[in-house]
């Protein structure tokens, strides 16, 4: 028996209402109980905001041979020490003039500027290429323009890396782990296979105490702050001394400034 | 014939029954689940001994609870949580969670051994006892 076409239409329609059955009798086994997790979130109150965290380094007060600050960070963050340049993590470190400023090269500059090596940092951009290759969005730039990881969404993918034009960005290639020194419980260390990068120490800034490297500095030499607040410490030394950014011709708006 | 046929039919139904709630069943009074815990100084110290919410709260969503966390801390800069009653917990695994309950291999191990979770919350993050070991 072939069924007609009223017939075919009843049951198809009576077929297509049962697919609404589920939505409208729950059985109470079969109910996902989604639990949002209460309360709101808040900020802390005794934290450092800012509308644009910025950075002076003092290069007149910066010494050689000095790595107070390196130390500093490196121990506070976990940075590991491999003991290979291929697979070095570096959140601080110091390079040579020239290539600090590739497009600064005084003729006669003195011997000082010449065999200068200043701390190089990451510069928080303004325009961050970092963030805009990003897959996974595992690195963004905040509010307060600190650009950070989330190092729970980060897979390793070196993108960052490559788009970094002030090589600030260092991937772990093995397990940090046993090749930190000493692991200082308050901060996390990283897993293989993530990239790291300076912070401007928003862990720090959320406590309420500056940056380790501007704290541990004995000449004084690397000042932070607001950059956006015309009172503030950076603004004034900004609107005073002549300053000089990293290769900032490239758009990205770097905020870390060498005061000359 | 016919009746053969039933047979086998049935025979294999109950076989295929039999296999699929085999895991329901075997070993259902083999293991008994791990008893975790609570025996660390924080949590003699601490006068309400409360956990951030209520014991059946964090036994089933502490996963979600820190990831919410995790998301809100990290990307949002929200490090403050005000729990259901009111008081307020800074949004941290080590600072919050591992302070009081700072017997990892006896609290958190256990049961996520007993289920075969394997949360990789540890790669990055530290529980103090162990660095000092």
């Amino acid at each position: 028996m072939t069924p007609n076409r009223r017939d075919f239409l009843k049951i198809a329609g009576a077929s297509a209402l049962t697919i609404m059955t589920p939505a409208i009798f729950v059985p109470a086994w079969a109910k996902n109980s989604i639990v949002m997790p209460p309360g709101q979130g808040l900020a802390p109150q005794k934290a450092l905001a800012a509308k644009r965290w910025a950075m002076a380094v003092d290069l007149t007060k910066c010494t050689a041979n000095c790595a107070d600050c390196i130390v500093a960070c490196h121990a506070i963050h976990n940075v590991p020490e491999f003991g290979n340049p291929k697979d070095e993590v570096k959140w601080i470190w110091t390079e040579p003039f020239a290539s600090v400023f590739p497009g600064e090269s005084p003729a006669y500059s003195g011997e000082k500027l010449q065999k200068m090596r200043p701390p190089v940092f990451c510069n928080h951009c303004e325009n961050p290429p970092c963030v805009r290759v990003c897959p996974t969005k595992a690195t963004f730039r905040r509010s307060d323009g600190i650009v950070m990881m989330d190092y729970h969404r980060c897979i390793g993918c070196r993108l960052c890396m490559a788009a970094c034009p002030y090589g600030a960005r260092s991937m772990n290639y093995r397990d940090p782990r046993p090749f930190t020194a000493k692991i200082n419980p308050d901060f996390p260390t990283r897993t293989k296979g993530v990239v790291e990068k300076c912070n401007f120490c928003e862990e720090r800034l959320a406590k309420g105490t500056l940056p380790a490297c501007v704290e541990a500095c004995r000449q004084k030499a690397l000042t932070f702050g607001d950059a956006d607040d015309p009172r503030s410490d950076i603004r004034r030394l900004l609107e005073t001394r002549f300053s000089l950014r990293r290769r900032a011709h490239l758009g990205t708006g770097p905020q870390i400034y060498y005061l000359l | 014939m016919k009746n053969n046929k039933w047979g086998l039919i049935l025979l294999g139904l109950a076989i295929f029954v039999i296999g699929v709630t085999f895991p329901f069943w075997y070993g259902k009074e083999k293991t008994a689940p791990p008893a975790l815990s609570l025996e660390t100084p924080e949590i003699a110290g601490s006068a309400d001994k409360k956990c951030v919410e209520d014991k059946a709260f964090m036994r089933a969503n502490h996963m979600k609870l820190l990831n919410a966390w995790r998301d809100e801390a990290v990307r949002e800069g929200k490090r403050i949580y005000t729990a259901k009653d009111g008081r307020t917990f800074e949004k941290s695994l080590t600072g919050s969670c591992i302070r009081c309950h700072s017997n990892k291999e006896q609290f958190c191990d256990r049961c996520h051994n007993y289920v075969g979770a394997k949360p990789s919350c540890f790669d990055c993050h530290i529980v103090p006892a162990e660095v000092k070991k």
